[in-house]
């Protein structure tokens, strides 16, 4: 059944719309992440123009992180105070990326951009995500508890000042490198249509070293905000949020997301962990194809503003 | 059939004979008019393209001319002209990067053509490169006029290309059928993705590959209820419209975890 996007200007079929979103709704609530890394790019992949990709991308990102923060909310494994630290540094950034994003599609290089930080940034994630997860899988089978958190052991983060108590995650750190993490994850969000949770959920365990199970929570908290001033700001100066296809892919998504949850209570930390990181590497990998292999179309067309 | 046909034209033709008959009498001029069955296409939430046909007739057309078939109409469907950038892609360690652009003012988004016959043997191509007339002839005004020729020459080239390649330049041979002497019937295509705004439809007729007469037409095409509604709102209160995509969001995301909860 075809339907034609009212800002896209494109006509598209609507189940795959819906699969697509549920198949990518299952992922994010089987690994705790948004699914926007997932949902831009098989927009793109489905023609539909990046910048609108990237902007219902982040409206998409509102539904599924809100529905996961709910059920965060309920397990009391949500930090409001570093969520809303986060959150500060998140506007900031977010809005420093749409001023960026605007540039690059006036001189013709944000497909590229987004292309690049999709590529380097997952790549990287997915790279040492990879890494990490095998040397766990190796420990458990030689018989070795896995340790993520090593207490008692500082980084150069933990020795910058303005320290700031944070109780639900009993952390005691300064708010710099907080409000930086926040600032970049507002930037990606905007620039790359993700809720940037690939980046936050890792950089909050190995950098600040917050408590796993208060991580996911929190991540979700602030991506609903960050990704919702996102959606804002591309609707206001962009006009490139389209409300039917955002809604499509969240119908799909929520339920997924459910399903997805329930599959990844079957599997253990460290294999859920293995298997995101070769998910995000595949991404990587796709669209650093397109890269570097000679494209069917060297011209392209584009309007000026 | 044949028969009838022609007996219903030599009728027609000498009713306008009866209305006309000073221009019978010397040598007549043609001339061509069109007319479209509505002056508004919308746009709905199930368009997927759609063909849109065109009537027309010939004004005073030479029977013996028109027997032979070398009368010709070439009608075209133009989009709203908007400014657009071609971008090239080159490869920069590697990697393929858009490097040069070329920009042009009022390229039509949309250019639907349909003819009697394939272009090449209703007229010369000079004659279409005079008319600036079929996707291939089309003239496309650079905004920087004073680049070089040839640069400006392989971008329009890529520009005509790409348009064709998405299937907003369409050309329809055949298209265009007589019905009778007089009167002819245009199909041309509305691609998925066709423009809204004004398209102005122009008939060319053309007497054994001598360009005659020009006449044109205007359709307004526009998205329709739902999706003119949200089109509108997103562009003329995009503030509100956002907030509402982000209240949409969230009732979604609450409302799925009612219905699909599994925990």
């Amino acid at each position: 059944m075809g339907i034609y996007l009212p800002i896209a200007e494109i006509s598209v079929n609507v189940f795959v719309l819906l699969a697509m979103g549920a198949a990518v709704g299952f992922l994010s609530g089987m690994f705790g992440v948004g699914g926007g890394f997932l949902i831009t790019p098989l927009l793109i992949f489905y023609n539909i123009p990046p910048a609108i990709a990237v902007a219902t991308g982040a409206n998409q990102v509102i539904a599924s992180s809100f529905s996961g923060a709910l059920s965060h909310m309920k397990r009391g494994t949500l930090d409001f105070k570093l969520g809303g630290v986060l959150l500060a540094g998140g506007v900031v950034g977010s809005t420093g990326g749409i001023y960026v994003f605007g540039l690059l599609r006036r001189i013709g290089q944000l497909d590229l951009f987004i292309s690049l930080l999709y590529v380097v940034l997952l790549g990287t994630v997915g790279g040492l995500m990879l890494v990490e997860s095998v040397n766990a899988l190796r420990a458990t089978r030689s018989g070795a508890a896995p340790t993520l958190k090593k207490s008692g052991q500082h980084n150069w983060i933990h020795r910058l000042p303005l320290k700031m108590r944070f109780r639900a995650s009993k952390l005691f750190v300064s708010v710099i490198p907080v409000l930086g993490l926040g600032a970049g994850i507002g930037f990606l969000s905007s620039i790359m249509g993700v809720g940037g949770g690939f980046i936050m959920v890792p950089a909050l365990i190995y950098l600040l070293k917050v408590p796993t199970n208060v991580v996911i929570g929190t991540s979700l908290f602030q991506i609903i905000f960050t990704s919702a001033y996102t959606t804002l700001v591309h609707a206001t100066t962009n006009q490139t949020v389209d409300v039917m296809l955002a809604f499509l892919l969240m119908a799909g998504g929520v339920a997924g997301a459910q399903y997805g949850a329930k599959a990844g209570q079957r599997l253990r930390g460290e294999q859920l962990r293995a298997l995101l990181a070769m998910l995000v590497l595949a991404v990587a990998v796709r669209l650093a194809f397109d890269l570097f292999v000679t494209p069917p179309n060297l011209y392209s067309l584009t309007g000026a503003e | 059939m044949a028969g009838a046909r022609r007996l219903a034209a030599s009728v027609l033709f000498s009713l306008l004979a009866a209305v006309f008959p000073a221009a019978a009498q010397n040598a007549p001029t043609e001339g061509i008019q069109i007319g479209l069955s509505t002056d508004n296409v919308s746009i709905t939430a199930g368009f997927s393209g759609a063909d849109l046909t065109i009537f027309g007739s010939l004004e005073n057309p030479d029977p013996l001319i028109a027997r032979q078939g070398r009368y010709d109409v070439i009608v075209v469907l133009e989009g709203p002209g908007r400014p657009v950038v071609v971008r090239r892609k080159d490869r920069v360690l590697g990697v393929w990067i858009n490097l040069e652009s070329e920009s042009f003012d009022n390229v039509p988004v949309s250019y639907s053509v349909a003819t009697t016959r394939p272009m090449q043997d209703i007229t010369e191509p000079t004659s279409y490169k005079q008319l600036s007339l079929g996707a291939s002839n089309l003239y496309m005004q650079p905004t920087d006029t004073g680049g070089d020729p040839t640069t400006i020459q392989e971008f329009t080239a890529a520009l005509r290309e790409r348009k064709k390649a998405t299937g907003l330049y369409s050309e329809n041979v055949g298209g265009v059928q007589f019905l009778s002497q007089n009167l002819f019937r245009a199909t041309v295509r509305l691609a998925p993705n066709v423009p809204v705004g004004t398209h102005k439809a122009r008939a060319f007729l053309f007497r054994s590959g001598l360009f005659i007469k020009e006449s044109s037409a205007q359709l307004e095409i526009r998205k329709s209820g739902f999706e003119q509604s949200i089109f509108r709102a997103a562009h003329n209160y995009s503030f509100l419209y956002g907030v509402f995509a982000i209240c949409l969001a969230m009732v979604t995301g609450w409302l799925g975890r009612l219905v699909f909860r599994k925990d």
